[in-house]
């Protein structure tokens, strides 16, 4: 009887499968919505990296959505690892003295690193997901070069909710300005340039921040454990 | 083309490592593997914004995240 009944609606479903799948052309380039942000995207948006005009222009929201996701991931952990209890084997092993040298002479570097490839989001590959990751990853290096590290939480805190309350207060004035939520209210300026795509790199300074605070924050709980409560 | 396929014949082998290996540092260290091969693969494919985050974030800090909770709980699978 089970048997049946999962025949039937498995072959229901392929019917309707290869019917609705019937009409979409074999073979032929129906991607039109992909074919305009390409060739209009440079003028919508002024933002040479076309990406970068997706991800911040066309698809705004989407992106507060993936950092809000993000955020409460990151507050999630906090508030796991503050409720368990003591735990074994959470001390790192000392390091070398070349190792501890070598982690703080390259942590400023590779902020550098993290910020250039925020600041130029617009420009060439990269954005403030990629640059907040690397930011984290210089932390992470930090954690993991001098065992024993206790940060304050205080600054990453803060930087992560400033960074998201402006990214919110930016898409509220485009409300106001340019008449629906994020829009680009800025003069693009001329393509190529720093200073251009209006707020796509404001944005992304924020987005920059407030990624590399949070994933930061994800390493310094994990790392710290339930210790700091 | 042949870099692309060799790609993809060694992420497989990596990625077959990460499901049978019983030590489970062992198996991250393979998972870091398979997305270190696929953020080159996403670079040969013309992807460089997709490489960035996926070696950044899937070959660096989600590999030290396994390590460290692996750390805290248990090495090996049973």
């Amino acid at each position: 009887m089970r048997a049946a009944v999962s025949f039937a609606v498995l072959s229901l479903i392929a019917v309707g499968l290869a019917l609705s799948l019937g009409h979409v052309p074999f073979g032929i380039d129906r991607m039109e919505v992909g074919r305009y942000y390409l060739t209009h995207g440079l003028a919508d948006t002024g933002a040479a990296n076309l990406v970068t005009g997706v991800v911040l222009n066309y698809r705004a929201l989407d992106t507060l959505g993936e950092v809000t996701v993000l955020f409460i991931a990151s507050l999630g952990l906090g508030v796991f690892m503050s409720l368990s209890g003591p735990r074994n084997g959470g001390k790192l092993p000392p390091t070398s003295l070349i190792v501890r040298r070598g982690a703080g002479f390259l942590f400023p570097l590779i902020l550098l690193l993290g910020g250039y490839i925020f600041l130029h989001g617009h420009l060439t590959p990269g954005g403030g997901f990629q640059g907040g990751a690397v930011i984290a990853s210089g932390f992470l290096l930090l954690y993991l070069g001098i065992p024993g590290l206790r940060l304050r939480h205080g600054p990453f805190t803060a930087t992560e909710s400033i960074a998201g309350l402006t990214f919110v207060i930016i898409g509220l004035i485009g409300l106001g300005v340019g008449g629906y939520f994020l829009s680009n209210f800025l003069p693009k300026g001329s393509p190529f340039a720093l200073f251009s795509a209006g707020v796509i790199p404001i944005l992304y300074v924020a987005i920059g921040l407030k990624v590399g605070a949070e994933l930061a924050g994800i390493v310094a709980n994990m790392i710290e454990g339930g210790e700091e409560g | 083309m042949i870099y692309i396929a060799l790609l993809n014949v060694v992420m497989l082998v990596a990625a077959l490592f990460a499901y049978y290996l019983r030590d489970l540092i062992a198996a991250v260290v393979a998972c870091a593997a398979v997305s270190l091969l696929a953020s080159i693969l996403f670079y040969l494919l013309q992807a460089p914004d997709v490489a960035m985050a996926e070696a950044a974030i899937g070959a660096g800090l989600t590999t030290a995240i396994f390590v460290i909770a692996i750390r805290r709980t248990g090495r090996y699978e049973e």
